[in-house]
C-alpha cells in the first residue's frame, strides 16, 4: 500500500514542492531540484527530523544568553522535550563557538553546541 | 578639541553588509573606518539564532551568529575594528569633494572625513502605527524583531499567549521560537491573500506546530488596560477593506507584528541622495553607487532582501566600488559614469540595480559579471520568463539582452540574475542624455506552454 505526501523542502530558501511516494519503507522523491531535497524528502516522509536553535543562560557576563545549536539533527516530535532538557543549562565565559555546552540531549547522541562566542570582555 | 579623523573610506554600520563593504575596500587597498551604533558587531544576526544563513556563501547552513562571526574573523584578520558605540549624528558633502560626518561615541564628539562613504544602514520594522491598527494602546505589542530581541538576547518571555499579525519570515521565525519557549501561538493573520515569507518558513515555523495562517485577514483592533487581553481580527476583501460581519474577538496577552520592512535611509536623504520609491532605497548603479557621487549603498538598505547572503554580496560590491572611487582621487577619468536607467518593467516589482553605468561596463579592466536582483509583482506558480529588454518604455519591445526561465516566481522570494558585462551593452549614452536604458520584464508562463 503505498502513499503520497507533498512536502516543502527546508533544506535551502527555495522550498522546492516535493512529493514523495512512501511504499513500504521505501520512499521515492519527485519535484526536488537537488540531491539534498531527495535524502531530506525521504527522511521527512517517514521521520522527520531538524536542527534545533534555541539559547541557554548566561553568569558571570553582562550577556544573559547564549545562541547555541544542536550538532545534528533530532526527531520533530521530541523538540519541546529537549527544551526542557536544555533549560537548566547555564554557562559562564570564556565559552568559544562550536564548545559543547551539553552532552548527548535526551540520550538522541546529539551534542549542543555554541553558536557565539562568549568572551571575558563582553560587557 | 574635537577629534578630527581622516580616511579614504567610511562604513556606516557593521552588520553583514558594512562588514563585507569594509572587508573588500580594505583588501583594495583603502584605509577604512567602519562605525556601528550597537557594542558589538554583526547587526540584526546577533539576534537571529535559526539558523539557514550562508548557504549560498559558505556552502552551508549556518545560524545568524555564526554567519556574523565570519564577517568579524575575515575583518579582524584584515586588521579591521569598528568604532562602536558610535553613531553619526549629521552628515554634509565637501565642497573640495569627499565627506564629513559629525559622530558621537563615549569619548564624546568627533569628525570624521573620507572620499567616500558607504551606507550599510539596513531596515526598521514597519510598526502597529503604520498599519493602522486601532483601538487601546496597552503594554504587549511587539514588532517581531523587538519580540526576538527580548527572548535571544534579554531571555525575556514577551507574554504567554501571541496573535501574530503578518506572515513575513521574522513572523514566521518568532511563531516557531515563542512556540518553543512554552508560549501558546494562537495563529497569524496575513492581510493578503498570499503569505509573505518563504515557503520552507511556512513548512518548519508553522506547520511544524499546527501554527494556523489566516490569509486575507488581519487585526483590525487591540484590547487591554494596562496590558493586552484581546484582539479583533476580520476578514478583508480585496482592497483590503476589513469585511463586516467577519469580526471575530480573540483572547491574548501579546500581538505579535511582521508587517514589513523598510530600508532605513535618513542619512541618505540628508545627503540629496535620490530613493526609488518601489525599493525605499537609495536608487544604485551596479557597483552600488548612489546618484551622489561617492556615496555607496548595499544591504537592507537598498532594498530588502531575503537572504544575508545577497546583502553580503552587495556589501562587497559597494566596498570595493568605494576603495577604487577614493584611491583614483578627484578628476580621476574613472570617476566618470555614465548611467543609463534599467526599469522594473511589467511584471517586475522592482530590480536593483536601478542604473547602469556604461562607462565601467565598457571598461575592460573594471567591466565584471553584473548582479540583478528583482521581485515578481504576482505569484506566477507555473513558470515564469525575466527578459531584459533594451529601451525602458512600458512592454518595451527592445532587443532582448538576457532571458532565464523560472519554476516559479512568487513576490517574496527575491530572485538573482547574473549577467556577463557584455550581456548590458545598452550603449550610447552621455550623462546629461541617459540613452535608452533596459528594462525587466517578467511573464508568467501558463502551463500548457511548458
Amino acid at each position: 500500500m503505498s502513499e503520497r505526501k507533498e512536502l516543502t523542502c527546508i533544506e535551502c530558501p527555495r522550498g522546492c514542492r516535493l512529493t514523495v511516494e512512501v511504499d513500504g519503507g521505501r520512499a521515492t522523491v519527485s519535484g526536488n531540484a537537488c540531491p539534498k531535497g531527495a535524502v531530506w524528502g525521504a527522511q521527512e516522509a517517514v521521520a522527520p527530523m531538524r536542527t534545533l536553535t534555541t539559547t541557554v543562560a548566561v553568569e558571570g557576563s553582562a550577556r544573559k544568553r547564549l545562541p547555541v545549536r544542536s550538532d545534528g539533527t533530532i526527531p520533530l516530535a521530541r523538540l519541546l522535550d529537549a527544551m526542557e532538557a536544555i533549560d537548566p543549562v547555564v554557562v559562564r565565559p570564556p565559552v568559544r563557538r562550536g564548545d559543547v555546552v551539553a552532552s548527548d540531549l535526551l540520550g538522541l547522541g546529539v551534542d549542543l553546541v555554541a553558536t557565539d562566542d562568549l568572551l571575558g570582555e563582553d560587557r | 578639541m574635537i577629534r578630527r579623523l581622516e580616511t579614504d573610506v567610511v562604513v556606516l554600520g557593521a552588520g553583514p553588509a558594512g562588514l563585507a563593504a569594509a572587508c573588500s575596500a580594505m583588501e583594495a587597498g583603502a584605509r577604512v573606518v567602519v562605525v556601528e551604533r550597537e557594542e558589538r558587531t554583526g547587526g540584526i544576526l546577533k539576534q537571529c539564532i535559526h539558523d539557514g544563513f550562508g548557504l549560498l556563501r559558505y556552502g552551508r547552513q549556518l545560524s545568524g551568529p555564526e554567519y556574523a562571526l565570519r564577517d568579524a574573523d575575515r575583518f579582524g584578520s584584515l586588521g579591521g575594528r569598528a568604532m562602536l558605540e558610535a553613531f553619526v549624528t549629521s552628515a554634509s558633502r565637501l565642497e573640495a569633494g569627499g565627506f564629513e560626518l559629525a559622530c558621537v561615541d563615549r569619548g564624546g564628539a568627533f569628525l570624521l572625513r573620507s572620499a567616500a562613504l558607504v551606507l550599510a544602514t539596513g531596515c526598521r520594522e514597519r510598526t502597529d502605527r503604520q498599519v493602522f491598527v486601532h483601538g487601546d494602546r496597552p503594554a504587549g505589542v511587539f514588532t517581531a524583531g523587538l519580540a526576538q530581541y527580548m527572548i535571544n538576547v534579554q531571555g525575556l518571555l514577551p507574554g504567554r499567549r501571541a496573535v501574530i499579525l503578518g506572515s513575513g519570515d521574522i513572523g514566521l521565525i518568532m511563531a516557531r521560537r515563542m512556540t518553543l519557549e512554552g508560549m501558546e501561538v494562537i495563529g497569524a493573520y496575513e492581510a493578503k491573500p498570499e503569505p509573505s515569507g518563504l515557503s520552507r518558513n511556512l513548512r518548519q515555523c508553522l506547520d511544524d506546530y499546527g501554527i494556523p495562517l489566516a490569509l486575507s485577514s488581519t487585526v483590525t483592533a487591540v484590547h487591554g488596560g494596562r496590558r493586552v487581553e484581546g484582539v479583533t481580527t476580520a476578514r478583508v476583501d480585496g482592497a483590503m477593506r476589513p469585511i463586516p460581519g467577519t469580526e471575530r474577538d480573540l483572547s491574548c496577552d501579546t500581538l505579535v507584528l511582521s508587517v514589513g520592512l523598510i530600508p532605513e535611509n535618513e542619512l541618505a536623504k540628508s545627503l540629496g541622495v535620490p530613493l526609488d520609491p518601489r525599493t525605499r532605497g537609495p536608487r544604485v548603479d551596479q557597483n552600488m553607487h548612489t546618484l551622489v557621487d561617492g556615496v555607496f549603498a548595499c544591504g537592507n538598505a537598498v532594498h530588502v532582501n531575503d537572504l544575508a547572503d545577497y546583502v553580503s554580496e552587495s556589501g562587497e560590491r559597494a566596498g570595493s566600488s568605494a576603495a577604487a572611487y577614493a584611491l583614483a582621487g578627484p578628476g580621476s577619468p574613472s570617476r566618470v559614469r555614465r548611467l543609463s536607467p534599467l526599469s522594473a518593467g511589467p511584471g517586475c516589482l522592482y530590480v536593483v540595480p536601478q542604473l547602469l553605468d556604461l562607462a565601467a561596463l565598457a571598461d575592460v579592466a573594471r567591466a565584471d559579471d553584473v548582479c540583478l536582483y528583482f521581485r515578481s509583482s504576482s505569484t506566477m506558480a507555473s513558470g515564469a520568463v525575466a527578459r531584459l529588454a533594451a529601451g525602458d518604455a512600458p512592454g518595451a519591445g527592445g532587443a532582448t539582452l538576457l532571458e532565464r526561465r523560472y519554476r516559479a516566481l512568487r513576490p517574496p522570494e527575491m530572485e538573482r540574475i547574473k549577467a556577463p558585462a557584455g550581456s548590458l551593452a545598452v550603449g550610447p549614452a552621455r550623462p546629461a542624455e541617459p540613452g535608452p536604458g533596459a528594462s525587466l520584464i517578467v511573464e508568467p508562463i501558463e502551463p500548457e506552454d511548458r
